[in-house]
């Protein structure tokens, strides 16, 4: 299957890796990304106020690019997903917005929400299989101990992301299990690291990031995964008290498949 | 400030009704920038629906919520207090000079590892 593929800001700079290693990962699995032309930053978070609509432009015209392929937009950065998709609910369901954004966009055809939004482990779930996943597996991260998590926009609000259960979601968990590796479940794994705090109060972010680590380390985790780029940066760079590695998920997939030392590095 | 902003402006801002909520806390138990507010998510709530909106305009509570949508996740009443605070906080930033931070703060604030994310957040949150 080919998707359209929204990479995003910060994949192109700061998390290159979260990018790279999902790249060559899923054309490893058969699973084509194109990448959207002329994509535009998705602003990072979703405009809540019911009165905004400038701020949701960028991500209209990124659900737009995929529509007119015919393809679902794939998306890996967790704020990306979180803001397209909600914005994709917001043209289903808002009138208001809808029409005054497709009066500023002035598209060949309107955009009316006709896209569909999939996170790349959704596209590991759901058209890969974890079955099949694991079938590929070359090099499983046999008794490694890992901590998954998901922090909030994933997840939250579960009534339009519906990615997985809000309080006791499963999905990177099974996403470990499928790499050979051992997932290991604590209470912190769905609360926030502080987010984009770390730049103006960093105190109140290493005091976030110390409880989820703690938590991650008590329940006997040795490195603990992630999705999101500003999640890997407090995670790793406000941890103070308790330290543990900080990977993306997807590097974790890449070495999995037996692709380190390929594609010519 | 001499915004005059009404409890009406705010609603109509968030498309929240304070009036479902039915005062269980929730809300603030669950916040992980409960203990860095000077209101917290359910005095939100309530200070809206009474007006008291000069009181969180000017409290730098409107500046700590992370945006993490515990909140609005975890409210049985389904109220959404994140939205009655970034209404509170659009209100001020969308005033002429009001912005809390802009792109020349950043270079001080600037690590290494800092992923852009971050930034784009902030301007998306404090600044208009």
């Amino acid at each position: 299957m080919t998707y359209s593929y929204y990479p995003g800001c910060t994949l192109k700079t700061k998390a290159k890796g979260l990018d790279r290693f999902g790249r060559l990962s899923a054309e490893a699995l058969g699973v084509q990304l194109e990448e959207i032309e002329n994509w535009q930053c998705c602003g990072a978070v979703y405009p809540q106020a019911s009165d905004e609509i400038a701020t949701k432009l960028s991500a209209i015209r990124a659900l737009d690019a995929a529509k007119g392929k015919g393809q679902k937009l794939l998306t890996l950065c967790s704020a990306c997903h979180h803001v397209i998709k909600r914005v994709n609910h917001d043209m289903q369901t808002d009138a208001n917005l809808r029409q005054k954004a497709n009066n500023y966009l002035q598209l060949e055809t309107p955009y009316l929400g006709e896209a569909e939004v999939v996170h790349y482990l959704e596209m590991l779930r759901d058209e890969v299989g974890f079955d099949n996943l694991r079938k590929a597996v070359k090099n499983p991260l046999k008794g490694v101990k890992i901590a998954a998590y998901y922090g909030c926009l994933l997840l939250r609000p579960s009534g339009v992301m519906a990615f997985d259960d809000p309080e006791c979601p499963r999905i990177i968990e099974d996403f470990v299990t499928a790499i050979g590796a051992t997932p290991v479940i604590y209470s912190q794994r769905n609360e926030c690291c502080g987010g984009y705090m770390a730049l103006e109060d960093k105190p109140a972010a290493q005091k976030r990031v110390d409880a989820i680590l703690k938590s991650a380390k008590d329940a006997g985790a040795e490195l603990i995964i992630t999705a999101c780029p500003l999640c890997m940066y407090n995670l790793d760079a406000n941890a103070t008290a308790n330290v543990l590695p900080v990977k993306y998920f997807t590097e974790l997939l890449y070495q999995a498949l037996g692709l380190e030392g390929k594609e010519g590095e | 400030m001499a915004a005059n902003v009404t409890t009406e402006d705010i609603l109509r801002i968030s498309g929240v009704n304070p009036r479902k909520c039915m005062k269980c806390g929730k809300c603030s138990g669950t916040c992980p920038a409960y203990d860095e507010m000077e209101y917290h998510p359910h005095q939100f709530v309530y200070m809206v629906e009474r007006g008291q909106i000069d009181k969180l305009m000017q409290s730098k509570s409107i500046y700590r919520c992370l945006t993490c949508f515990a909140c609005l996740e975890r409210c049985p009443r389904n109220v959404e207090p994140a939205k009655l605070i970034e209404a509170v906080r659009l209100a001020v930033i969308r005033q002429q000079g009001m912005n809390h931070m802009t792109e020349n703060d950043i270079p001080a604030l600037l690590d290494d590892k800092l992923p852009q994310q971050a930034i784009v957040s902030a301007m998306r949150k404090y600044k208009k």
